[in-house]
C-alpha cells in the first residue's frame, strides 16, 4: 500500500469515526445525568438534518442550522418533561425501553412530515464534486467541517463541564443525585437540560453530516447501534472519550476494507466491542471504579 | 344438533365464498394491491400506492370497467414479508379481490409467489428480480424490466466504450445481490474482467474507503447496483476521492431526487432504464409516447412531486389487470389470467407488453434505453 492509500484510508475511517463520535457524544451525556442509554439519539440526528434542510429552502444555510438545532434541542426538552420525567420512577432498564419507543415515535412523526424521499443539505464550502488534496489523498471539505466541528464541541463540551457552575452541576448529578439535591441542585433541570444538549449536539452532527451521508427519516437506527459500540468502546460516562473511541472505531474499519471484503467490516466493529467487553468492561478509557457504582 | 348446525355453517360458508369471486353487492370488481408504502423501500410502495390510487379514481370516475366501478384495496407491507403473506391471505379469503398488484419488493414477491399460485390468484407484481417470473408461475407476472436485461445494456455500452476492466460494488439487499449476480454471469460474454466486487451496508453513509480500494486496483469503471442512499453517496464520494472513470447504476436509479441528492456528482452517471424518465424527449409517434407522457403530467399534477420509475412498474401492473378484465370472459380469476397471459403489444410505461405461457414479463430488452445525467437532468445516452 502506497502512502497516498494509506493517508486516504485514514481520512476516510476519520470521517465515519466523527460521524459515530455526534451520536455517542450525545448518549454520554444522557447517561451522565440519568444512568439512561437514549436510544433515540440517531433520530435527533435525523430531525437536525431534515428540519435544517427544510428551513434552508427559505433561508441562508447557517441561520436555517441554527434553527434546526434550537427546534431539536426544544423536542428533546420536551420529550424529558413529557416521558422522561413522569416515568423515572421506572428501572432504568424500563426507562430505555420507553427511549426505544421514543425513537420509533420519532420516526414515524417524520415519515409523516417529511416522506421517504432523502434529502441532503447543500455543502457548507465548495460543491459535490470538489476535494482538496493533502499530500497526495483527496478530501471533501465537508469532512473537514465536520472535523472542525467535532473539535469545537469536545473543546466546548470540556469547558463546560470543568468549568461553568451548570455543567459542574450536572456532573454531580451523574456522581450522586441525591446528595446533588441535598445541596440545591435542581436535578429535574439538569436532566432536562442533559436532554437539550444531547438533542441539539445531535441535530448539530445531523447538519454537518448531511451534505456527505444525506438524511432519511430511517438514518437513526444504524446510527443509535454504532454510536452505541462507540459510546461503551470508549467507556459510558465520557463524552470526550466517545470521540477517540469514535475515530478509533472508523480507523479500524477503514484499514479493515483495505485487507477484507468490505461485508465484514460490522463483523470487525463487532469482535473489536466482544473483546474489550470481555479485557475491560468499563471501555478503553473507563475507570473500574467509576462504572461499579453505575446500573450499567 | 349443535354439531350438524356448526358443520352446516361451514358448508354455506364455503360454498357463498367459492361463489362470490371478487364481486361484491354492489356489483363493485375488487382489486388487491400490497406496496410498502412506509418502512424502508418506501421510496418505491409510495409512489406506486398513489400511482394506483390516480389510476382507479380516474377510471372510476369515467365509468368504470364495462360500467362497473373498481373497488381498490391497499395494505401497507411495509416491506416485510410476513406481513406480505397474511395480507395476501386476506386479500383473497376475506376481500375476494379478482387480482393482486404488487408487492413492491422482490422478497416479498417470492414469499406469496407460490401463495397466488395455489390460490389461483392472478398477480402482477411491481417487484424486479427475474426470479419472480423464472420458473414462469401460470398464476405471476411481473411489469419491471429484467435484472438480465440491465447487466447486458450496461456491459454492451461497456464495450462500445472500450472499456475492460471494472470494479463492482452492490447493496447487501436483495436487489443489490441479484444484480451483483447478474453482472458476474454476463461478464465473460462481453470480454469484461471483473477485477472486484464487493458488498456494502444498504445503510452505508461513507464508502470512501471501499472507492479506495477499487481506485489502487486501476478500474477503467465503476458499477454501482443499490437503491438509495448509496446510490446518490457512491458518486460524491467518488469524486471526493478524484475518481474520473465513469460510473454505472442499475436501474435503481430512476428518480431524478436521486440526481438532486448527488449534485454535481451525478453529472455523467450512465444507467439503463425505462423511457419514461426522458418522455418528453423521445420522437413524436413512439409508441409509449403519449401513454409515457400522460402518466408523468397525471402524477405530478396530482401529487406535487417528481415521477419515479417505481410508480410506472405499479401503473403498468394496475393498466395491465384492468385490461385482462375489460378482455376476460368473465370476473372469474382464471378467466382474468388467461386475459392476462394473451396481452400483446400492449404499451406501459416499462416498455410495450406481450405476456405469452412461457414469458410472464413481456418486455425485450428494448424496453431499456441507456440514459445518462446532463446539467441535472435524464438524457439518452450519446
Amino acid at each position: 500500500m502506497s502512502a497516498e492509500q494509506v493517508l486516504q484510508y485514514i481520512f476516510a475511517g476519520i470521517t465515519v469515526g466523527s460521524i459515530y463520535a455526534f451520536v455517542a457524544i450525545g448518549y454520554n451525556i444522557i447517561y451522565n445525568t440519568t444512568g439512561i442509554i437514549n436510544f433515540a439519539q440517531g433520530e435527533f440526528v435525523m430531525l437536525g438534518g431534515m428540519i435544517s434542510f427544510t428551513f434552508s429552502r427559505f433561508m441562508p444555510l447557517f441561520p436555517a442550522i441554527i434553527i434546526a438545532v434550537l427546534i431539536t434541542a426544544a423536542i428533546g426538552g420536551l420529550i424529558e418533561i413529557v416521558f422522561i420525567r413522569r416515568m423515572r420512577k421506572n428501572s432504568v432498564l424500563g426507562m430505555i425501553v420507553v427511549t426505544i419507543g421514543i425513537s420509533i415515535l420519532l420516526r414515524e412523526a417524520a415519515l409523516y412530515i417529511w416522506d421517504e424521499q432523502i434529502r441532503a443539505l447543500s455543502f457548507f464550502t465548495g460543491t459535490e464534486i470538489s476535494s482538496v488534496s493533502v499530500f497526495g489523498a483527496r478530501i471533501s471539505p465537508q469532512v473537514l467541517w465536520v472535523l472542525g466541528v467535532t473539535l469545537v464541541i469536545v473543546g466546548g463540551l470540556f469547558f463546560f463541564f470543568k468549568f461553568t457552575l451548570t455543567g459542574q452541576a450536572m456532573r454531580a448529578c451523574s456522581e450522586n443525585s441525591r446528595a446533588a439535591k441535598l445541596c440545591g441542585i435542581k436535578t429535574d433541570s439538569m436532566v432536562n437540560f442533559s436532554f437539550m444538549l444531547s438533542a441539539g449536539i445531535g441535530a448539530l452532527g445531523g447538519c454537518v453530516v448531511s451534505p456527505l451521508t444525506q438524511t432519511h427519516y430511517a438514518m437513526g437506527t444504524d446510527l443509535a447501534i454504532k454510536g452505541f459500540i462507540v459510546a461503551i468502546l470508549g467507556g459510558l460516562g465520557n463524552p470526550i472519550a466517545a470521540v477517540a473511541a469514535g475515530l478509533i472505531l472508523g480507523l479500524l474499519e477503514s484499514f479493515s476494507i483495505s485487507i477484507l471484503p468490505m461485508a465484514y467490516k460490522d463483523v470487525i466493529s463487532i469482535i473489536i466491542l466482544l473483546i474489550i467487553l470481555v479485557a475491560k468492561p468499563s471501555g478503553l478509557f473507563g475507570s473500574k471504579q467509576v462504572s461499579s457504582l453505575k446500573d450499567f | 344438533m349443535k354439531k350438524f348446525l356448526a358443520v352446516l355453517l361451514i358448508i354455506g360458508l364455503i360454498v357463498t365464498s367459492g361463489f362470490a369471486g371478487g364481486q361484491s353487492e354492489e356489483g363493485t370488481i375488487k382489486i388487491g394491491a400490497i406496496f410498502a408504502v412506509t418502512g424502508g423501500a418506501s421510496f418505491l410502495g409510495a409512489p406506486e400506492a398513489k400511482t394506483t390510487e390516480m389510476v382507479v379514481e380516474e377510471i372510476n370516475a369515467a365509468g368504470g370497467i364495462n360500467g362497473q366501478q373498481i373497488e381498490l384495496i391497499i395494505k401497507d407491507s411495509a416491506a416485510n414479508p410476513e406481513k406480505a403473506i397474511s395480507f395476501a391471505k386476506q386479500l383473497i379469503e376475506e376481500d375476494q379481490v379478482v387480482a393482486i398488484i404488487g408487492p413492491s419488493t422482490s422478497g416479498e414477491t417470492m414469499q406469496i409467489k407460490d401463495l397466488c399460485e395455489s390460490y389461483k390468484v392472478p398477480l402482477v407484481a411491481a417487484a424486479a428480480a427475474e426470479a419472480i417470473v423464472d420458473p414462469v408461475a401460470s398464476y405471476v407476472f411481473k411489469t419491471p424490466q429484467k435484472d438480465s436485461y440491465v447487466a447486458k445494456w450496461i456491459f454492451s455500452t461497456m464495450q462500445s466504450m472500450g472499456i475492460k476492466r471494472i470494479g463492482v460494488v452492490a447493496a447487501n439487499t436483495g436487489f443489490g445481490n441479484a444484480g451483483k449476480g447478474q453482472l458476474e454471469k454476463y461478464a465473460s460474454d462481453f470480454g469484461i474482467e471483473i477485477v472486484i466486487a464487493e458488498t456494502y451496508d444498504k445503510a452505508a453513509t461513507d464508502l470512501t474507503a471501499l472507492l479506495t480500494k477499487l481506485k489502487a486496483k486501476n478500474v477503467e469503471a465503476v458499477v454501482n447496483w443499490s437503491i438509495v442512499p448509496a446510490q446518490s453517496i457512491v458518486p460524491k464520494n467518488m469524486k471526493q476521492l478524484g475518481m474520473e472513470e465513469p460510473l454505472f447504476q442499475s436501474h435503481g436509479f430512476g428518480n431524478i431526487k436521486y440526481v438532486e441528492a448527488a449534485g454535481e456528482a451525478a453529472e455523467g452517471i450512465i444507467f439503463p432504464a425505462g423511457r419514461l424518465l426522458v418522455a418528453e424527449k423521445l420522437p413524436e409517434g413512439h409508441p409509449q409516447k403519449e401513454i409515457l407522457v400522460a402518466y408523468k403530467t397525471a402524477y405530478e399534477s396530482n401529487y406535487g412531486e417528481d415521477v419515479s420509475t417505481f410508480g410506472g412498474h405499479a401503473y403498468d401492473a394496475i393498466m395491465l389487470v384492468i385490461e385482462a378484465i375489460k378482455n376476460a370472459d368473465s370476473l372469474d380469476r382464471n378467466d382474468i389470467r388467461d386475459a392476462l397471459e394473451s396481452i400483446s403489444g400492449f404499451p406501459g410505461t416499462g416498455g410495450v407488453f406481450s405476456f405469452s405461457a412461457t414469458d410472464h414479463n413481456g418486455l425485450g430488452m428494448d424496453s431499456l434505453e441507456m440514459l445518462t445525467v446532463k446539467n441535472g437532468q435524464f438524457d439518452f445516452l450519446q
